[in-house]
This record gives structure tokens, C-alpha cells and sequence, in this order.
């Protein structure tokens, strides 16, 4: 097939043509203004971040260091002490986002985002069954390595029981986010009781975990994260191809030649991968799964939502959540979950009210 | 650049025609424990028009998944040009054979062009998703269905009617030699449900489409099919031409109705009047 780059015209209105070689694709201004977009205000909330604390640095100057400049004092506290925490928000921000988009797509229903759906808690159950029945000595720092481990398995195990529920002759969309939201609520019961039967410390050190937070976290926290999205996202970029078909309802995806079973059970091991590793990473930040595909593709006015927009959005939000978490209270520093809650409940119950009124209808 | 874009696929070449695209051998179908249709056996004759009919629940629906793959059958099998259907790629069926479900849904906000591009799936991969011969395609199926004009607005803001027609101008950018439509016309007035049977008319004398479709309406079925089908309980009652298949006493066999069948004003075709009780005013 040869290149076409010497045909000027658009033959079909607002589909132009963007082809190198074998390469092609739909050239969609406004989902590239979103994603560039998205990444100033990321890597202003970053720096911003990044600034704040008992030694106050400048935007410009923690630009300066992150590429190269500054003296040795402010590379040392911008680059060992501060950056990996920064890093980790938009790390895990960015990968909630794009395991929300690709559950949001495949449910064809906003709602069914891993934090709505238990996958989120299915992750903090296992994990929170490790640091209480860990303890606190060697057996506890040991079990503190497994934590990625045993989050994603209780995040795979509960996707695995949400799906095979929700299973009747097809996945619907509306029943898996109720089937979802059931499971999610005895996990949440689970996780409650595991904290009631713990000691006073372990509960403790669950109940930081459980908020979300980013307290600590040091480049071996971001490392992980970081190899399973170079990972991860690149293989949801290539599914996101078939899940422009599986949009359509089965039978239409079917016919299109997409095996719907397969690459609907593809996208969701991409999906809660995602969203386990973030919650290894951080603990449940909520409501960044649900809310960042949402505003992505409002912006970017497409019709599901977009990987790359939706990563950028997610990332920039728990960034700019971590900065009002640590800064609008003084002294006392929140966990970044619960300012993301704070902010993303409103939007939740506009959404539900919004669904149980087209229900209705 | 003079690309050939496989939605040309003019008439049938010589020697294709009488020729088999798709049959049904000794099928049985159901949905789990429940048999809806049992050993039948159906032949989909090249560049033909096939119309199934019947009541309610006959299993017409049924039928039309199966012969489509998306229902396997429990005994027997379905053969795509002498292939057993179930074990080719499905990807490759999606080249030959393409379908449009009873009132299909699309995305909320999605355009009509993104829909209609929608189509050319089956020949795209994850990093070749608008070739020049999908844009030609595309071009050719939307200004062939008449809403080229319509391509940059949302599917969900149009009449019952353009909304058919942009589902169908998707099945034609599919490029697919046969097509199976299931009740392309529910949900649509008389006129729009002319409008879109002319269409698939269309679709089979300029584009030499193999169509096969359910519907509703007799004198329509009558009006626009080739071969028609009769199905009742699971079994085909009767088959061929209109004139042969819409008799009086297989509408009260297969319909329960008691009907005259005069020839159509217009076509000749057999129309059904029913006898019923009448007013008199």
C-alpha cells in the first residue's frame, strides 16, 4: 500500500487523514490540544509540588533542577526527597485513569471503574490482610515486599468474581457496576473487620495505606509502578483499536470480525493491572479511575473514553489532589485519597443520579 | 490514484450465479436447554435476495444468527462458500460476510463518519486505522446512502430513517459480498421502511450484494425479496418466489390469518389483504 501523503483532500468531513508508510490514523486536533494541554498543567502542579515543604523552592528553580540545573542542596531535596512522592501520584494517577477508561469502555457504562466496581478494594483487602496478619517484625517487613503481589492477586481474584457474576449469555454493562457494587461493599466489610482484629499498630499502618496516601514514598516505590506502566499502557494503546468495536454491543463487534470475548477479557487483565499496581503503589486513592476518563473525554468530545487524555488528565489531578492535600491544612497533611474523594463524590452522585434518571426514561 | 475500493464489487461475475454462499445443514438451534429451530436446511443462493418471514417466536431471528455465527449450532453446521463458518478466523468472515443487527446501538456523541468508518474494521490493524482504501471507502459507502452531508453529525441526533441508512452505509463500507439484515426496517414508518428497502434493493442490483434479511411486513417482503422463506414453530414451511410462497392457505397454515392475496396494484407482487372484520361507514 503506498503512502497517500500527496492527496490534499479530506474525503470524509472531520476525519483527516494522519499516514506515514504503513502507518495511518485519524489526525483529532482536540484529543492532541487536550493531551498537551494536560501535560503543562501537569508538570506546573508537579513543580508546584514539588516546591512546597519546611524548604520552599521556586517553580522555575525545580524546573532548573529537573533538567539539569540548580545547586547541589536543592538537586538533593528536589530529586531524592521530593521528586519520587511527586512521582508516584502521577505515576499511579496515570495508570487509575487509563484502567478507568478501559473499564468505563468495555462496561460501556461510566460507572464501572475500578474503584466503583471493588477492584480498587479487592486490591486493599489483600493487602491489608498482609500488614495485619504480617505483624510488625521481620515477617512484617517481609510481607511489606509481597504487598504489590498480594494487591494485584486480590484485585485480579475480585474482577474474576465481579465478571463471572455479572455473567449472563454477555456482560451488560449497568449489572456489572450493581454486582460491582456489591462485592465492593462486603470487601469494605472485610477490610473493616480485618482492622477491628488487628493490633493497635498494624491498624494503624493499614489505615494510612487505606487513606491513599503518598506520604514516603521513595523511588522504590516509583520504580514498580513505572515498569508496569511502560508495560501496561502500551498494550492498552494497541487494544484500544478493538475497543472502538467492542463499543457497539456484541453482536455488531462480533460482526466486525472482533473475537469479543477475547479481547474484552484482554482489556480487562489490562484494566485491573492497572489499577492494582497503582493500589500497591499507594493504597485506594479513589474516584481518579471514575472521574479522569470522564473530564478526558468531555474535552476531547469523543465517544468513549480516550487512553492517552484521559492518562494525562488522571496524573495531573492526583498531583494537583496531593498539593491541596498537604498544603490546605497547615500543618496537618492529608492523605492525597481523601482529598480525591472529597472532590470526585459530587461528580459521583451527579452520575448516578443522571443514570437513574435515563433508567427511567 | 485510481484504488479500487472493495465496496465496487459490481454484479455478480459469470459463473457465480446459482451458486451457494451460505447454507444451513441439519442445524439445531437454541438458547441453552431450550430447541428453537431443529435439523433444518436452508441454501442462500449468490446475488439473491432472501426474505425470511413468519410469526412471532418462529425462530427467523434465530436463523439469521446462526447463518451470521453469532449463534453456533448445537447439531449440524453453517457453511460460508463450502467452509464451515465456526472454524474460519472470524476476522476473515467479517471480509465476506457482514450484518446488521435489530436496532443496533452506537455510542452516545458518536459521529455519523466515525460510524460509517466503523465498518472498514475488519480490514484495519491497530496502527493502520485510515488507509487511503478506507477513506475511499467510507467516501464511496456514505455518498452511495445519500448523508455524506451528514457525516460530522451525532448518530444519536438523527431520524429513525438516516439512522438506518448510516448503519447500512457502515455494512456497505464493510465491502462484504453477502449481507444479513435483521428487521432493517423496525421502528420506521412506511416511508422510511420503503426508503430502506430500496435501498438494500440498491445494494443488491448496482453492488451485486447477497442479501439475506428478516422483516415484519408480508407485502413488503413480497414486494422486495427474491426467495422468501416461510418459518413456523422452527420450520420452514415453505420457499421461493413471493407468488409461490404467499398463498392464501399458507397465511392461515403459517400466520393464523385468514387473508385474500390479490396481485400488487404496482408490481404484481401477491399482496395480503386480511379479511377481519371491516367497518362500514
Amino acid at each position: 500500500m503506498t503512502a497517500t501523503l500527496n492527496d490534499p483532500g479530506v474525503k470524509v468531513p472531520g476525519r483527516r487523514p494522519l499516514r506515514r508508510g504503513p502507518v495511518s490514523g485519524v489526525w483529532r486536533p482536540r484529543n492532541v490540544a487536550v493531551i498537551v494541554g494536560g501535560l503543562v498543567v501537569l508538570v506546573l502542579a508537579l513543580a508546584l509540588n514539588i516546591g512546597r515543604g519546611e524548604f520552599p523552592i521556586s517553580i522555575p528553580e525545580v524546573l532548573a533542577v529537573l533538567v539539569g540545573g540548580g545547586d547541589a542542596g536543592q538537586q538533593f531535596i528536589v530529586l531524592e526527597l521530593r521528586l519520587p512522592r511527586s512521582l508516584t501520584g502521577l505515576l499511579v494517577g496515570g495508570a487509575l485513569a487509563v484502567s478507568g477508561a478501559i473499564m468505563q469502555s468495555i462496561a460501556r457504562n461510566p460507572l464501572a471503574s475500578p474503584d466503583i466496581i471493588g477492584i480498587t478494594w479487592g486490591a486493599s483487602a489483600a493487602a491489608v490482610t498482609l500488614i495485619v496478619l504480617g505483624g510488625s517484625g521481620l515477617v512484617g517487613s517481609l510481607a511489606a515486599v509481597g504487598l504489590p503481589i498480594a494487591a494485584l492477586v486480590g484485585g485480579l481474584g475480585t474482577a474474576v468474581l465481579v465478571y463471572v457474576l455479572a455473567w449472563r449469555k454477555g456482560i451488560q454493562g449497568f449489572r456489572l457496576v450493581l454486582v460491582g457494587i456489591g462485592i465492593n461493599a462486603m470487601l469494605t466489610a472485610l477490610v473493616h473487620w480485618l482492622l477491628i482484629i488487628a493490633q493497635v499498630y498494624e491498624a494503624a499502618r493499614a489505615q494510612v495505606w487505606l487513606n491513599g496516601s503518598l506520604n514516603a514514598r521513595s523511588w522504590e516505590h516509583v520504580v514498580p509502578v513505572g515498569i508496569a506502566l511502560a508495560v501496561l499502557v502500551p498494550a492498552a494503546l494497541v487494544l484500544s483499536f478493538v475497543m472502538g468495536a467492542l463499543q457497539y454491543g456484541d453482536d455488531t463487534a462480533k460482526g466486525l470480525g472482533v473475537r469479543v470475548n477475547t479481547a474484552r477479557s484482554l482489556l480487562l487483565l489490562v484494566g485491573v493491572g492497572l489499577a492494582a499496581v497503582a493500589t500497591a503503589g499507594a493504597g485506594p486513592i479513589v474516584f481518579v479511575a471514575l472521574v479522569a476518563p470522564q473530564i478526558a473525554q468531555r474535552l476531547v468530545g469523543s465517544s468513549r473514553p480516550p487512553i492517552g487524555a484521559s492518562m494525562v488528565i488522571g496524573a495531573a489531578l492526583t498531583v494537583i489532589s496531593d498539593v491541596i492535600a498537604r498544603t490546605a491544612f497547615g500543618a496537618v497533611e492529608l492523605p492525597v485519597g481523601v482529598v480525591t474523594a472529597v472532590l470526585g463524590a459530587p461528580y459521583l452522585l451527579y452520575l448516578l443520579i443522571r443514570q437513574g434518571r435515563e433508567a427511567r426514561a | 490514484m485510481t484504488t479500487r475500493s472493495d465496496t465496487q464489487t459490481t454484479a455478480a461475475p459469470e459463473g457465480q450465479a446459482g451458486r451457494v454462499r451460505l447454507a444451513a445443514e441439519g442445524v439445531r438451534l437454541g438458547y441453552g436447554d431450550r430447541t428453537i429451530v431443529d435439523d433444518l436446511d436452508l441454501e442462500i443462493v449468490h446475488g439473491t435476495i432472501t426474505t425470511v418471514i413468519g410469526p412471532n417466536g418462529c425462530g427467523k431471528s434465530t436463523l439469521l444468527r446462526a447463518l451470521s455465527r453469532l449463534l453456533a449450532p448445537s447439531r449440524g453446521q453453517v457453511l460460508l462458500d463450502g467452509r464451515r463458518i465456526d472454524r474460519m478466523p472470524t476476522k476473515e468472515v467479517a471480509t465476506v460476510l457482514g450484518l446488521l443487527p435489530q436496532a443496533p446501538t452506537a455510542p452516545e456523541g458518536l459521529t455519523v463518519g466515525d460510524l460509517v468508518a466503523r465498518g472498514r474494521h475488519p480490514h484495519q490493524a491497530w496502527y493502520r486505522q485510515w488507509s487511503g482504501d478506507d477513506e475511499e471507502a467510507v467516501a464511496e459507502a456514505l455518498a452511495w446512502t445519500g448523508i455524506a452531508d451528514l457525516a460530522e453529525r451525532p448518530v444519536d441526533e438523527l431520524s429513525g430513517g438516516q439512522r438506518q441508512r448510516a448503519w447500512i452505509s457502515m455494512a456497505l463500507a464493510q465491502g462484504t459480498e453477502l449481507l444479513l439484515l435483521d428487521e432493517p426496517t423496525t421502528f420506521l414508518d412506511l416511508a422510511h421502511q420503503v426508503e430502506v428497502l430500496e435501498l438494500v434493493t440498491r445494494l443488491n442490483t448496482e453492488r451485486g450484494r447477497t442479501v439475506v434479511m428478516v422483516l415484519h411486513d408480508l407485502n413488503l417482503a413480497a414486494r422486495y425479496a427474491d426467495r422468501l422463506v416461510a418459518m413456523k414453530d422452527g420450520v420452514i414451511r415453505a420457499q421461493g418466489t413471493p407468488a409461490e410462497v404467499i398463498t392464501e392457505p399458507l397465511l392461515r397454515e403459517v400466520f393464523g390469518l385468514d387473508a385474500r392475496v390479490v396481485p400488487d396494484p404496482v408490481a404484481g407482487t401477491p399482496m395480503v389483504v386480511p379479511i377481519g372484520t371491516h367497518r362500514d361507514r
